[in-house]
């Protein structure tokens, strides 16, 4: 329970038994302590580096025509690729939230424990988790693209995202749900309420912190992911006009077509930042939620 | 009514994982499978020469290269992401834990793409200066990788260290070992499971790993002889070729896919029977997902709430 208070005590038990055979222990535990202590420092300063080169490469670079609403050869504007991956951040979670929520529900709620069902559908949302998002890239290209002739388009891009962030979906929305105490549901049975009622009025409610972190996390990859968008969304550098049939780059895609393009690096590096910094946003978001959740709880 | 109405419509949500699977397994099988026939099982998984203009599809440089970087990220990743996760567990203090732990968590968010750009521009050309050659090669890839899985082995090993009983440890320090000596010796070979888990599945995001790969790699398509060697992985070989693909080229590279996907599979399986293995001894028992009134540590960051009280 208290591993900081363990620690200290263990500290002074160290220092007691270390001292009088000064060479031999000391050496071992010293380096040991040094190790880890370098290992994190890496492993911090891998990504402080990381987020400071980016900055520093990219803030000098943006300006107004960097924002502006049209991308031209001349102008590598980024904000056609930020309205696209608004859009294809809405579609993917419009289909990937009720198909996940609805899931974790007959997961959690409904099903009878060692359900076969239950064990087949976690097996293969383990499997779904695993695929690297090139084979569900490749897969969104055969099934959306070619064999439903969606052709490189944004909403061909969502359903293949959708399908990537459901296990993460489900699996968030599962373990909220497990979260919830039971004693809510039975209070629920017990004032008559039926089941589905319980669900949406009861269990689902307060468990919504849970959810949504999940969702956030799910914003996450949709905003970063390249592989998959390249070969079913295309990567055409405007707002299509044919709506969400048309093709259409995002953020990500911008930034590799632009090193693919291989001519303007310092609009790179500008998009990076727009990227890393939406991400930082995402992230504190999902902190900030769960940091909600751990409150909750204590107060229950 | 509504009831009935609405447990079929969950029944449904939760049945659509399983007919994702199968008709993905379809269409990649279905297209692969006969392309691979047509090259011939052999040529096309042993060809050591990959040559579309002269329909020669070999895609054994390829595996190599995704196996070799893959081996690669392991060797960097592995001890630093071990290292600090035991830091984590068992040496920091929660204000320094309160810093490290959402910055390994945004090591995990940061797309892809970015760790291209910074490897392109960063790590390659350290690479040049230190040994020469274009700097992109094995190496350059294999720290990239390595550096790219960090988060997942972090996350995994920190989760199974701190799972191992306290008990462990008190014995070790009262049979007069120290903290070092206690954690390294006692707590950490009892979390091995754990941790093979979560290297496992590093192994599954470096060989799936793509954008970042094909920027630094190199991209050869001979077969590497050294780590300096320029190499095209699996993936790199998809990205870069379907573009302008057609006909049996095409087809080939969707071929690539289906052996990646099976890859894969075979890595998945290993990670739940590893992971099956972990469960069942009753140490972990406490953080499985059926144990209830107990958010799991993943969303509510309840390791951060313990050290704090």
């Amino acid at each position: 329970m208290d591993i900081s208070v363990n620690e200290n005590r263990n500290e002074n038990v160290n220092e007691k038994r270390i001292k009088p055979k000064f060479k031999v222990k000391l050496s071992g535990s010293f380096l040991l302590r040094w190790l880890v202590k370098i290992a994190a420092f890496i492993t911090v300063g891998i990504l402080v580096g990381l987020i400071a080169y980016i900055l520093i490469m990219g803030i000098p670079n943006l300006n107004a025509d960097f924002f502006s609403w049209e991308y031209t050869p001349d102008n590598c504007s980024v904000m056609p690729a930020i309205i696209n991956t608004l859009i294809i951040v809405g579609l993917t979670l419009v289909m990937a939230v009720p198909i996940g929520i609805g899931s974790a529900i007959y997961m959690v709620e409904y099903a009878k424990r060692g359900n076969r069902l239950v064990k087949l559908v976690r097996v293969t949302t383990e499997t779904l988790a695993g695929i690297p998002s090139i084979v569900f890239g490749l897969f969104g290209y055969l099934c959306f693209n070619v064999q439903m002739g969606l052709k490189y388009s944004l909403i061909g891009g969502s359903m293949t995202l959708a399908i990537m962030v459901l296990p993460s979906v489900m699996r968030t929305t599962e373990e909220a749900l497990l979260a919830v105490n039971d004693s809510y549901r039975e209070g629920s049975f017990g004032l008559g309420a039926g089941k589905l009622r319980t669900v949406f009025k009861v269990v689902l409610p307060s468990a919504v912190p849970g959810i949504l972190s999940g969702v956030i996390l799910a914003i996450g990859r949709i905003v970063g992911e390249t592989a998959v968008l390249i070969f079913t969304a295309g990567t055409m550098a405007a707002v299509p006009e044919s709506g969400i049939f048309g093709a259409g780059r995002t953020i990500a895609v911008h930034m590799y077509q632009l090193f693919n393009e291989g001519r303007d690096m310092e609009a790179g590096y500008a998009t990076g930042v727009v990227l890393i910094v939406m991400v930082i946003i995402i992230n504190g978001l999902a902190n900030l939620v769960g940091r909600k959740i751990s409150k909750g709880k204590e107060t229950k | 009514m509504k009831e009935k109405l609405m447990k079929i419509v969950f029944l449904a949500a939760a049945c659509v994982s399983i007919v994702i699977i199968v008709i993905m397994c379809l269409f990649l099988f279905g297209s692969g499978i006969p392309t691979i026939k047509e090259i011939g099982v052999f040529d096309f998984l042993f060809g050591k020469v990959w040559s579309p203009g002269n329909n020669i599809y070999g895609i054994l440089p390829f595996i190599v290269g995704s196996i070799y970087v893959t081996i690669g990220a392991i060797i960097v990743g592995v001890p630093i992401g071990l290292l600090t996760a035991i830091y984590m567990a068992k040496f920091c203090n929660s204000k320094l834990y309160r810093i490290i732990k959402p910055a390994v968590n945004l090591m995990a968010g940061i797309p892809s793409i970015v760790y291209g750009f910074f490897g392109l521009w960063v790590i390659v050309p350290i690479m040049r200066d230190l040994f020469g050659g274009g700097g992109k090669s094995i190496l350059t890839a294999s720290i990239l990788l390595g550096i790219m899985i960090l988060p997942t082995i972090i996350n995994t090993a920190e989760t199974s260290i701190r799972a191992v009983p306290e008990s462990y440890y008190e014995g070790s320090l009262a049979l007069g070992a120290t903290h070092e000596r206690s954690v390294f010796v006692a707590v950490v070979p009892a979390a091995k499971s754990g941790i093979l888990a979560g290297v496992i599945l590093g192994i599954g995001r470096a060989i799936g790993e793509t954008m970042a790969l094909i920027m630094i790699a190199g991209n050869q398509t001979v077969m590497p002889t050294s780590i300096f060697n320029g190499v095209r992985t699996l993936t790199g070989n998809i990205v870069m070729e379907i573009g302008y693909a057609t006909d049996l080229h095409r087809d080939a590279l969707i071929a690539t896919g289906v052996v990646l996907f099976v890859f894969i599979l075979i890595i998945n399986s290993l990670f739940s029977l590893v992971n099956k293995k972990e469960s069942d001894t009753s140490k972990t028992k406490k953080l499985s997902l059926r144990k209830k009134h107990k958010a799991p540590e993943s969303i509510t960051g309840q390791a951060v709430e313990r050290l704090g009280e």
